[in-house]
């Protein structure tokens, strides 16, 4: 469990090799956009399905590290993470139906037969304002909720729980038509994005190069923070956070920043989602989501940055494989996964790795 | 139950770390450089009670150390040697009485976060140190600097820092562990690591909680030299069952006994009083 | 059922022409549609328990008629002569009737049925009567609340009666009625009190402020019924919240064990009810109202050894790190999950209550309390004790809370540990089992049952206390209470928020006093 250590041990292992595998990868997903905009009779023409795939994976890559932070690194599971990704999600969405609107109300509020926006919805034809709402209403809502919980100093299973009945009271909020988000539709039928048509195979290419930099970039703030004295102080509130308080540092501080920051990386990660997968709605927010999230990354390994990326691309990439091949047969695949998981593989796949590294 | 700090004990009263204690007033963080130790007691228990479920932890207990002292804590197990510290710490409450740090900071009314940032360290019964990082990262981390996230994210260890913490690495002896994690560290290791951290931290009051439980001798020994070499420049609270050790290093010993001070005095007066012979031997 | 029907109908058809009392099908069949309604009115003034047949082939559109105007009632597809022994001259023609003629036929079956021997016909009969007497039955209604002899039939009576004084000429008797009204605690009465308040629906004075001062008495005692009604339904919420939790509460208090997969023994104890029903109508169906009582036991033991199985199997590895449980058993719960819909079906399948805990006892004119619910808070409190019981006076229960406290000691003294968790695993999830087989009494079964209950049972855990029954017990009826409570006020999914917002507040306010026992702890 010597998570911070994790980068230099990698490196020990082999950085050549760990460099090597990681610039060859990103190369591919440089390339994969650029073969997108080929023509369609091109041999090495990638499909609008398999970039929106692999750019939906990448957002959920976003998630897994913003969760690995809370998780491996500061020690809190949070179970309603999918709750901040659909709220990014839902602030994105917002702009994307009035721009789908033009000048009148969403279609889904005029199906209701509302007359006028609801006073949270002012703005939201601005894409600032809405990239504003995109950090601003995961952050704000995990500000006030890790400000109460830290306060009380709830932790553990404590934690996981309490966050998991906060993503699921957003479910249920989100749910109702009245909240004024589309109820159980969500929303979707989405046209343009900043005027660029939204199928377009520019606009895919760019919301994929847009998806990758988020994720580079919170990778290189990942390792940033790992590699700080910050990133040594969450990791001691983890493993002996009374200790800590009695060297004189306030571990709620140090909570409640991580914990806002991994909100809003989830808010981007989802904000980039919706343009690409066309729909959000309230079943993103679903306990079962955040839940799966959390085995993203123990399959990848936590407290490493690597591995949940790993992680969300494996256990997708199966996803996507099984719900074609054998449908009936995911769910007990992802249960044996969850159960697999945890018995075995405590350290996750990158702590495999390194096993083999060593011998 | 008069273990009211003796002056002839308390070495230069006018002594203060930090030169100018006369114009501190009690503000948390800044209190540590300017205590207000004017008349020689860095701090002040009063009648203090604590019950867990109506079992009392602590009666009506009355300490007072002095600046600059080594106190010893002795008192059979349930005592209330542990409770006493919880409470010197901010980690539990009493019930009432008074406890001050100094003449100004009023110890119930502080978080554990600000009363170890205004100058009270303490070193746990099981050692405690942070498993997954290394021995120096430890020490870093346990150094006295601003503590905020904010300083956090952008520190930068300096010379001067390195220097101090590899002093005290050599003093504990672990220079050539530093970059092990502390969790695969031995008992004793993790012992002295642990006062290491109490040395970078750089407190004005040490409360040490059997700091010798697991040492060898030789280790004991030095542990002794190095408290008493700590004392005078600092306050020290140890709680101790090893009497030798107690013996070797105590100007003034406490007995505590179901929760309030039994006897004070030397340990030789205190092992000839008949009360104490008779909680320790159980007659 | 058909058959039933059917020989009621042969043996009623056969005494009809005993009766001697010819005519009135005649009539009716050969009347004009107002002549009917004359008719029907007649009838429902003067009752006759002979006429009940007729009345009833009238409501259900099942009398008929040839072209020389004989009547006949139609059963199972063959048409019998109504009146005298007349076969059929060609196919009967079914009377054709308008919507006037069916709500006076609904007037006149009602009065007829204020003649039956139960009193749960009359009382029916006087509530339908509440709603559609007509003048003409002033004198019957009169007569009955005088020679009535249950209170509640006569109170429905009265109200009846009350309803037709409301349309008299004269004040003193719309005075009167207006007065019997306000007695009565009753939700028709309040809308009728209601309307008198306009002076274009009532131009006496006098009686518009006796229908005030009625009105406030009649909302006062439907308060205190709507109270009453949401305390209850809080208390039955509370039982199922309890029925939920406190499986968990043994598991997670008890063993440290973040048992995601709870939610799932509560849906196999659903199924084992269901499994049981199934046997039963299959095997012995003139006991089926006793398969509850057997489902209790089975499904006890299946969802035991199923958690037994799984302790001994999984999480038996995972003790002390309750953060791997929770993902574990996550696991655990979606695999029983998509096994059930594999066996089962994706559907919720259907679990009948038997007789005994179908209905309810009315309380108040606004509030009944349904059987079920009554006899689950009842059940709930029994296992609580029983659990109480087994964990504080017992062996195995010492054994328990010996090897929660200290693990290392207890093995020690010669405490098998393992046998131990695997049998407190197993008591959790059969306390999990029972509370299935409540829940199938009340809601639907299927396969997704326990993800609904899961986030609620935790949070009566971690309300309560961990490993305390009692503050389990205190948690669970005062969240089903509050819930219940701010439902009616701001809806059930605001209500929720609030209380999962207010339950973070409360722990703000008892930390401690909540999670863990006061006291020295090291660490």
């Amino acid at each position: 469990m010597n998570q911070p250590l994790a980068i230099t041990v990698a490196q020990k292992a082999g950085p050549k090799v760990t460099l090597g595998v990681g610039a060859l990868v990103l190369a591919v997903l440089i390339a994969l956009p650029l073969l997108h905009l080929l023509p369609a009779d091109n041999v090495l023409h990638v499909s609008a399905y398999t970039l929106t795939l692999v750019g939906k994976i990448l957002c959920y890559c976003i998630v897994a590290l913003a969760l690995d932070l809370v998780w491996g690194y500061a020690g809190l599971l949070s179970l309603g993470h999918g709750l901040f990704f659909a709220l990014g999600g839902y602030a994105m969405g917002m702009y994307l139906s009035r721009e789908a609107a033009g000048d009148g109300l969403p279609a889904f509020m005029s199906f209701l037969a509302w007359t006028e926006l609801p006073w949270y919805w002012y703005g939201t034809s601005n894409f600032l304002w809405a990239l504003c709402l995109v950090v601003l209403a995961p952050g704000l809502l995990a500000l006030v909720f890790g400000f109460f919980a830290f306060r009380s100093r709830i932790k553990g299973v404590y934690f996981s729980i309490m966050t998991q009945a906060l993503t699921f009271a957003g479910m249920l909020l989100f749910f109702r038509n009245e909240t004024g988000f589309g109820g159980n539709n969500g929303f979707t039928g989405f046209t343009r994005i900043l005027g660029f048509d939204i199928t377009a195979q520019g606009t895919r290419a760019a919301l994929f190069i847009a998806t990758l930099a988020l994720l580079v970039g919170s990778l290189y703030l990942g390792f940033k923070l790992a590699r700080s004295k910050f990133g040594r102080v969450l990791t001691a509130v983890r493993d002996a956070e009374n200790r800590l308080m009695f060297c004189g540092y306030d571990p709620r501080g140090y909570k409640l920043f991580i914990w806002v920051l991994s909100a809003v990386l989830c808010g981007l990660a989802g904000a980039l989602y919706v343009p690409q997968v066309g729909i959000i709605n309230p079943s993103e927010m679903s306990p079962t989501n955040s839940i799966e999230a959390a085995v993203w990354v123990a399959l990848g390994g936590r407290g490493t940055l690597i591995g949940p990326l790993l992680g969300a691309g494996l256990v997708n990439g199966m996803k996507s494989w099984f719900t074609v091949a054998f449908p009936e047969y995911w769910l007990f695949a992802l249960g044996a996964l969850f159960i697999g998981v945890t018995l075995y593989l405590p350290k996750g796949v990158i702590g495999l790795l390194r096993k083999r590294g060593e011998q | 139950m008069s273990s009211t700090a003796n002056p002839e004990l308390m070495l230069e009263p006018a002594f203060d770390p930090a030169g100018s204690g006369r114009d501190a007033i009690g503000a948390s963080t800044a209190a540590s450089q300017g205590l207000n130790i004017r008349h020689g007691t860095i701090l002040t228990l009063e009648d203090i009670n604590v019950s867990f479920d109506g079992f009392k932890a602590l009666s009506n207990l009355c300490l007072y150390i002095g600046v600059g002292e080594l106190r010893c804590i002795i008192g059979p197990n349930g005592a209330g040697k542990t409770t006493l510290m919880d409470v010197i710490t901010g980690k539990t409450r009493p019930d009432n009485g008074v406890a001050y740090f100094g003449e100004t900071l009023d110890l119930t009314r502080m978080s554990e976060v600000e009363i170890a940032q205004a100058g009270i360290g303490r070193k746990f019964q099981k050692p405690t140190v942070f498993e997954a990082l290394s021995v120096f990262e430890n020490l870093e981390l346990a150094q006295k600097t601003s503590k905020t996230v904010w300083a956090s994210l952008r520190a930068r260890l300096s010379g001067e820092q390195r220097d101090r913490i590899d002093e005290v690495l050599a003093t504990i002896k672990l220079d050539g562990s530093r970059q092990r994690p502390a969790g695969l560290l031995s008992h004793g290791q993790k012992q002295f690591l642990e006062i290491g951290m109490l040395l970078v931290q750089d407190p004005q009051l040490l409360l040490l909680d059997e700091p010798v439980a697991g040492m060898t001798d030789a280790e004991t020994e030095f542990t002794a030299e190095l408290f008493k070499s700590l004392a005078r420049k600092h306050s020290l609270m140890v709680v101790e069952h090893d009497m030798g050790f107690v013996g070797s290093i105590a100007d003034h010993v406490t007995v505590l006994h179901q929760g309030s001070v039994l006897a004070a005095g030397s340990l030789a007066q205190v092992q000839a009083d008949e009360r104490v012979i008779e909680v320790y031997l159980g007659r | 059922m058909p058959t039933a029907l059917y020989r009621l109908f042969l043996l009623l058809t056969l005494l009809l022409p005993l009766t001697g009392h010819a005519g009135d099908a005649s009539d009716f069949v050969a009347a004009s549609p107002s002549k009917q309604a004359k008719l029907l009115e007649s009838w429902s003034a003067a009752p006759d328990a002979a006429r009940l047949p007729l009345l009833e082939a009238l409501q259900q559109g099942r009398l008929a008629a040839d072209s020389g105007k004989n009547p006949f009632i139609e059963v199972n597809g063959l048409y019998q002569s109504a009146e005298g022994e007349f076969a059929p001259a060609e196919a009967p023609r079914k009377l054709r009737l308008n919507n006037r003629l069916r709500g006076l036929i609904g007037t006149a079956m009602a009065s007829h049925q204020l003649l039956a021997e139960e009193p749960a016909l009359r009382l029916a009969a006087a509530r339908e009567l509440q709603k559609r007497a007509k003048p003409a039955q002033l004198g019957l209604l009169d007569a009955r609340v005088a020679s009535e002899t249950d209170a509640q039939v006569r109170t429905a009576l009265t109200l009846a009666l009350a309803n037709l004084q409301l349309v008299d000429r004269d004040p003193a008797i719309r005075l009167a009625a207006v007065r019997l009204l306000g007695e009565t605690g009753d939700p028709l009465a309040r809308t009728r009190l209601e309307t008198l308040l306009d002076p274009a629906v009532e131009d006496d004075a006098g009686v518009r402020t006796a229908a005030q001062t009625g009105l406030a008495q009649v909302k006062r005692k439907l308060l205190i019924g709507e109270l009453l009604g949401q305390a209850f339904s809080g208390l039955s919420l509370g039982s199922i919240l309890l029925l939920a939790a406190l499986g968990l509460a043994i598991t997670f208090g008890l063993l440290g064990v973040i048992n995601m997969a709870h939610g799932e023994m509560l849906m196999l104890g659903a199924y084992a009810t269901y499994m049981v029903q199934l046997l039963f109508q299959r095997f012995a169906p003139e006991a089926i109202a006793l398969y509850p009582l057997v489902a209790l036991p089975v499904a006890f033991f299946v969802t035991a050894a199923i958690g037994m199985a799984l302790e001994r199997t999984v999480i038996r590895h995972l003790y002390g790190r309750p953060l791997e449980t929770l993902l574990a058993t996550w696991g655990i719960s979606l695999i029983l999950i998509q096994l059930v819909r594999l066996l089962f079906g994706a559907q919720n399948v259907e679990v009948a209550n038997p007789y005994w805990l179908s209905g309810g006892v009315q309380v108040l004119p606004n509030l009944v309390l349904p059987y079920n619910r009554i006899v689950i808070i009842g059940f709930a409190l029994c296992v609580v004790v029983l659990t109480w019981l087994l964990l504080n006076k017992t062996r195995l229960g010492l054994n328990v809370r010996a090897v929660t406290q200290n693990r290392a000691m207890a093995a020690c003294c010669g405490v098998p540990t393992g046998r131990v968790d695997m049998l407190a695993f197993g008591l959790g999830s059969g306390i999990a089992g029972l509370g299935g087989v409540a829940l199938s009494q009340i809601g639907n079964v299927g396969p997704d049952l326990g993800q609904s209950y899961i986030i609620d049972s935790f949070l009566v855990v971690v309300l309560g206390g961990v490993g305390q029954l009692a503050g389990s017990v205190m948690a669970a009826f005062g969240l089903g209470i509050a819930n219940k409570i701010l439902e009616p006020q701001i809806g059930a999914v605001l209500g929720k928020i609030l209380i999962l917002g207010l339950i973070i507040l409360f722990i703000q306010k008892r930390p401690q006093g909540l999670f863990a026992l006061k006291g020295r702890v090291i660490d």
